[in-house]
């Protein structure tokens, strides 16, 4: 079974699976949270808005562009 | 009206604020909205640079009018200092005359050498030689700077007009819809549009991009950051070049900039923007695991001397210009404020007005 780390809680996914999509099945349908503190979410899927940024093993990604992988620690700081 | 100002970038802000608060009547004209134009696209910085006596005494007087201006927290400025980076020992030679050269003209400014240099900035690469200096540089955010002028010249009585110009005449613009309005004194500030008024006006469209990152989690760099080889591409050669220049923003992103090139339009052109950024790894190489969210292009107006023009237009009476300020515009706004106050009302500025007046660049009649 392949699984990665949301926020420190184990979740199933298929391999290759775009984040975004993981996510927002989730229910996790703000990613991040603006200067203001604001939630903020994808809007455009395709890399363009920049908007579904987490932070993927360390490093800050756009979650639309990434694809999951076993073992993958996803953290957000949308609320 | 005693001054028309047409051009709500960040100088014809300031002229505003400073004429306005002269007890002058002023009005301020703008064809789309403050700040648009190569305000917002700019980098923010408030440095002192040495590239001549008439910049170093302009840039000098301009900084030491934003530290007392005491901008608000709004206009996100820090005290963040300069540190020019120096890459070998050739470049740190250099950079004890430059030092020199700012103590004659009362700038503090220190060399640092190499162990205090990683003291400093713990991200630059290893293998620099050191740096020096610059502790009173500050970075702000120039929109809300802007606004923040603008508040001030509101305060003071200034009326705002979104209007285009047409042309200006002796003590009037015509505006787009065909009204004439009439001041005693008209102040060009529209950065490198001012040619599209003035065609003979020896300004050129000399483009930049510039890079931001993400927020970061925790800071990178605390100073500014410039390579010391980045006059050699501030100055006027025709090819594309890039210099390494970093800032720390308040928000915690860092901006990366910065490249120069004429005759280009306004897209981004990912050649430059990747020599730009490999640039910049070079220099920190951390940068290369921060995620840049936006990339954006913008126009200084550029002179032939790299000198703005401030002071009366010589064909048109009553047109004053304050234009051409290349990539200093932001740092250099209040002290062109005070330059132009000085031609309008004779309260004399503190500094010799000569160097910059617009009919140097003129050829005698």
């Amino acid at each position: 079974m392949k699984q990665i780390l949301i926020n420190g809680k184990p979740q199933e996914i298929e391999e290759d699976a775009s984040l975004l999509v993981v996510l927002l099945n989730n229910g996790l349908n703000a990613q991040r949270l603006s200067v203001s503190g604001a939630n903020r979410w994808g809007i455009c899927a395709m890399g363009i808005c920049f908007e579904c940024r987490v932070t993927v093993d360390g490093k800050v990604v756009r979650a639309c562009q990434t694809s999951c992988r076993n073992g993958m620690e996803v953290w957000l700081d949308a609320r | 009206m005693d001054v028309l100002v047409i051009g709500a970038g960040i100088v014809g802000a300031a002229c505003a604020q400073e004429l306005a608060a002269a007890g002058l009547s002023v009005g301020i004209l703008e064809k789309s909205e403050p700040a648009f134009g190569a305000t917002a696209a700019g980098m923010g910085h408030i440095l002192v640079l040495d590239d001549s006596e008439a910049q170093i005494r302009l840039t000098a007087y301009s900084r030491y009018l934003w530290h007392s201006l005491a901008p608000s927290d709004r206009t996100e400025f820090r005290t963040t200092g300069t540190l020019w980076v120096a890459s070998n020992e050739q470049e740190m030679r250099a950079i004890e005359v430059r030092r020199d050269f700012y103590r004659t003209y009362g700038v503090d400014a220190e060399v640092v050498g190499r162990d205090q240099l990683y003291e400093l900035e713990p991200a630059l690469v290893p293998g620099l030689a050191g740096g020096m200096r610059i502790p009173s540089d500050a970075v702000l955010y120039p929109p809300t700077a802007t606004t923040e002028l603008l508040d001030r010249a509101f305060h003071s009585g200034a009326k705002y007009f979104r209007s285009e110009i047409k042309g200006v005449g002796p003590h009037a613009v015509e505006l787009m819809n065909g009204e004439t309005m009439e001041a005693t004194h008209v102040v060009l500030a529209t950065g490198a549009d001012a040619t599209k008024l003035l065609p003979s006006l020896r300004i050129r469209r000399r483009k930049g991009h510039l890079a931001i990152t993400d927020r970061l989690p925790r800071p990178l760099i605390r100073h500014q950051l410039i390579e010391t080889s980045y006059l050699q591409s501030a100055h006027g050669s025709d090819q594309a070049s890039v210099a390494f220049n970093l800032q720390p923003r308040s928000t915690g992103q860092l901006l990366i900039g910065s490249s120069r090139q004429f005759e280009s339009g306004r897209e981004v052109e990912l050649p430059i923007v990747e020599r730009m950024l490999e640039q910049a790894v070079a220099y920190v190489p951390a940068l290369r695991d921060c995620l840049v969210t936006r990339i954006w292009t913008g126009f200084r107006a550029a002179t032939p001397d790299g000198l703005p023009l401030i002071g009366p237009y010589p064909n048109v009476p009553g047109l004053i210009l304050a234009t051409g300020h290349e990539g200093l515009g932001i740092t250099t706004s209040l002290a062109t404020a005070k330059l132009v106050r000085q031609h309008i009302t004779g309260a004399k500025a503190e500094i010799d007005p000569a160097p910059y007046l617009p009919d140097r660049l003129f050829p005698a009649t």
